[in-house]
């Protein structure tokens, strides 16, 4: 129950977005590791996410 | 043994399915329990889904598991990147459910509850979820690109030209039908005035506190946003009590029409993080909560419906929009059954976020579904009043009469039986002022929402309930406008920009100010006609919007179409051909109606010679012919506009029609663009969470 009742959580926070700057860092560990700058902070990731986020349709009749 | 007993229970679901269909359209004379339309509508979705979408997928799609998706081959880290199905599911649903299958089944229910609901399931299950499925599935397989640029690959440069100007078209209109029926929710309203104004300064608080207060607690802002909210509700209602506060708020369709537009342009030109981000979460939030909510309360209460099968206005003399039950319920029904605005979600969005080719079917064919069930919990919502009263919120003043006694006589004369005194005590109870004349579809769904609510959940709090409804229909249709009249600026620079390159340039303030300028002047002129209207407007806007929806969907048919024939699957053509033959046949009809009909109620030039007739006569009274003028002028553009719809429409499917025979008779024809297999590697150790 428990179990499920988180799994559900996980969900409402990735179709927010909530998790978004977390998923990034495990992004960035996986694919950006030899990269010399270091990852965004927090801030100015969801600066960048919100933003890009615009881009095209996303909302219709 | 396990097989038999699958076939055993598919056996059942389609003999349930029968009968629920077979009930709701054999019943006549009693009410009908609503249970009903929900078992129909779940078995039809339920065998849909097994079987057809499933034989669309592997035979005629021939959808590949083991094929790298864009989000793989492409990801990086953002707009490209692999998810987990349900959230993909979550986010195209969000996308694609707006206000359309709300407000379309609410207009339609005056054919009675019968055609309408026949429409939304099975315009649905063999059109709307084909179209949106086919769809994500092309572009799924194009490097996500956009059913515009998928139309010039394919077809040419013609068809992709008409694409690009019917979804600009479609925009404006949409806009326009939307904002017409938040201001005709508001009028004279102060409580839904208030709560509605009071969703801008809640948004932007919530954009200020997941921007710089606490950046990036989506969810934890939101909540904050969605608890103001309800409060709005509350206090709207104790505006609604003070003397002198709810003058404030109370006020004339055009007042409340300018205050739209001035609302769309600055949410246009404002960055996205201030207003138009945080609104789009709050309502996000608004539409799955009441969504469920209402499924829930309908599943509890089993309301029965009260509206006839089919009502007599099905001749064309319905008073809420003239025309004969052929085309328009089909028009009128739009987003519920089938929408071609889905098809610009469906390519260039979320293919994007696509882990893996098999949930294409989930999330194309299945959101469809869930969509098409909104629309039928909004003909259940509608058809639950006493028709009466239906009738009454929806006629327009300048069909049934100013005066309450007046209007209360003629719709009962119609054989639904209203009084004057009943129609007092339900606008009491709701909280409003009056409820005659009520145009636009979101009061009466509020209203029968309220009922459904009220009964479920408490009788005490009706007033509350509806303008709880009303600004849970108001938050989204703002969240259209707005994101509407962005992408629209967008369009329009890019247009623009192949005249003066400096244009295009998205963040150059000149270009940015005149073209958003330019994109609420156009759908604020429509707005604007809309609201001066004495016949209260939608009766024009929504069929044109109707239109322009089932010629947008028409499109990405044809472009799927095409791309079926070259890619040898002929025979299985007619999967998105029959649909667009169906289209193709209610849109040109319902055109050539508006354009030509001889009946003033449909045809746009006759309503405007009848009118220049009755001008020139003198017959007018002094305030209607101060606008007659421009109402003319309007029926003439209208009807072009109508025009220009149908030619566009029967221009691409002549266009696929030459790629097709072209491309059969052996000739050149502009190649498949499919991107090359590659194998994905997220098939063996991608763990589903």
């Amino acid at each position: 129950m428990l179990a499920k009742f988180k799994a559900f959580w996980r969900g409402v926070r990735q179709l927010s977005g909530d998790d978004a700057y977390e998923r990034y860092l495990q992004h960035y560990a996986e694919h950006h590791q030899t990269d010399a700058d270091a990852p965004l902070s927090k801030a100015d990731f969801f600066r960048k996410w919100q933003d890009g986020l615009w881009q095209g349709v996303r909302r219709c009749c | 043994m396990n097989k038999l007993s699958q076939h055993i229970i598919w056996l059942l679901v389609a003999i349930t399915g029968a009968s629920a269909v077979g009930g709701i359209a054999l019943s006549r004379g009693e009410h009908i329990n609503a249970l009903w339309f929900v078992t129909a509508a779940l078995c039809v979705y339920a065998i849909a889904f097994r079987f057809y979408s499933a034989w669309i997928a592997s035979t005629v799609l021939i959808v590949d598991e083991t094929r790298a998706t864009p989000a793989e081959r492409l990801d990086n880290g953002h707009d490209f990147s692999p998810t987990n199905r349900w959230i993909v599911f979550g986010h195209h649903f969000a996308a694609i459910a707006g206000p359309g299958p709300l407000v379309g089944p609410t207009l339609a229910a005056q054919f009675g509850y019968l055609p309408g609901t026949l429409w939304i399931l099975f315009g649905s299950v063999l059109g709307g979820c084909v179209q949106d499925m086919v769809t994500l599935f092309l572009s799924t397989r194009r490097d996500a690109k956009s059913l515009g640029q998928m139309a010039r690959d394919e077809l040419g440069a013609l068809g992709g030209t008409a694409a690009l100007v019917a979804t600009f078209a479609i925009m404006i209109i949409l806009i326009a039908v939307l904002g017409l029926v938040v201001v005709n929710a508001m009028k004279h309203s102060p409580w839904a005035t208030f709560t509605v104004s009071a969703t801008i300064p809640i948004a932007i608080l919530v954009g200020f506190y997941m921007r710089y207060f606490r950046p990036g607690q989506v969810l934890e802002a939101s909540a904050l946003g969605v608890v103001l909210l309800l409060l709005a509700v509350v206090v709207g209602g104790w505006v609604d009590h003070h003397a002198s506060l709810r003058l404030w708020f109370d006020h004339e369709g055009l007042t409340l029409a300018w205050w739209v537009m001035a609302y769309g342009f600055a949410a246009a030109i404002l960055p996205v993080w201030m207003l138009l981000a945080p609104r789009d979460y709050l309502s996000t939030y608004m539409k799955l909560g009441t969504i469920t909510l209402l499924a829930v309360a309908i599943i509890l209460l089993q309301p029965e419906v009260k509206m006839p099968a089919v009502t007599q206005f099905i001749d064309g003399t319905g008073p809420i929009f003239g025309g004969k039950l052929f085309p328009f319920v089909f028009i009128t029904i739009a987003c519920g059954a089938i929408s071609g605005f889905h098809s610009l979600v469906a390519s260039g969005t979320t293919p994007k976020l696509l882990s893996n080719e098999r949930d294409i079917r989930m999330i194309g064919y299945g959101g469809m579904l869930l969509e098409s069930f909104v629309a039928v919990m909004a003909m259940i919502a509608a058809t639950v009043l006493d028709p009466g009263v239906f009738f009454a919120i929806n006629s327009s003043a300048g069909v049934v009469g100013k005066e309450a006694v007046e209007a209360a006589a003629k719709i009962s004369s119609w054989g639904f039986p209203v009084t004057a005194m009943q129609m007092q005590v339900l606008a009491q109870q709701m909280g409003e002022a009056t409820l005659f004349a009520r145009t636009g579809g979101a009061p009466s769904l509020a209203v029968g929402m309220a009922s459904i609510f009220g009964s479920a959940f408490g009788e005490s709090m009706l007033a509350m309930w509806y303008h709880f409804a009303i600004m849970f229909e108001a938050i989204f249709i703002l969240t259209t406008l707005d994101a509407g009249t962005r992408v629209g600026r967008f369009m329009l620079q890019d247009m623009l920009g192949n005249i003066w390159p400096r244009m295009a340039e998205t963040s150059w303030t000149p270009s940015v100010v005149a073209s958003s300028a330019l994109v609420v002047s156009g759908w604020g002129y429509f707005l604007y006609i809309g609201v001066i209207d004495p016949n209260g407007g939608v009766n024009i806007l929504w069929p044109l919007f109707g239109i322009a929806n089932q010629m947008l969907a028409a499109i990405a048919l044809s472009v799927a179409t095409g791309i079926l024939v070259k890619s040898g699957k002929l025979k299985y053509a007619w999967v998105t051909g029959a649909p667009l033959l169906w289209l193709i046949i209610i849109t040109s009809t319902a055109a050539w109606q508006k354009i030509a009909s001889a009946d003033i109620r449909i045809g746009f030039f006759a309503a405007a010679d009848d009118l220049s007739d009755k001008l020139a006569a003198g017959l007018l009274p002094t305030e209607k012919a101060a606008i007659a003028p421009q109402l003319i002028f309007n029926l003439h553009l209208d009807a072009y506009i109508t025009l220009a719809f149908v030619s566009l429409l029967w221009l691409i499917v002549f266009d696929m029609l030459r790629v097709c025979s072209r491309y059969l008779a052996g000739k050149p024809t502009p190649p498949l663009t499919e991107s090359p297999h590659s194998p994905s590697r997220l098939v063996e150790d991608w763990v589903r969470d």
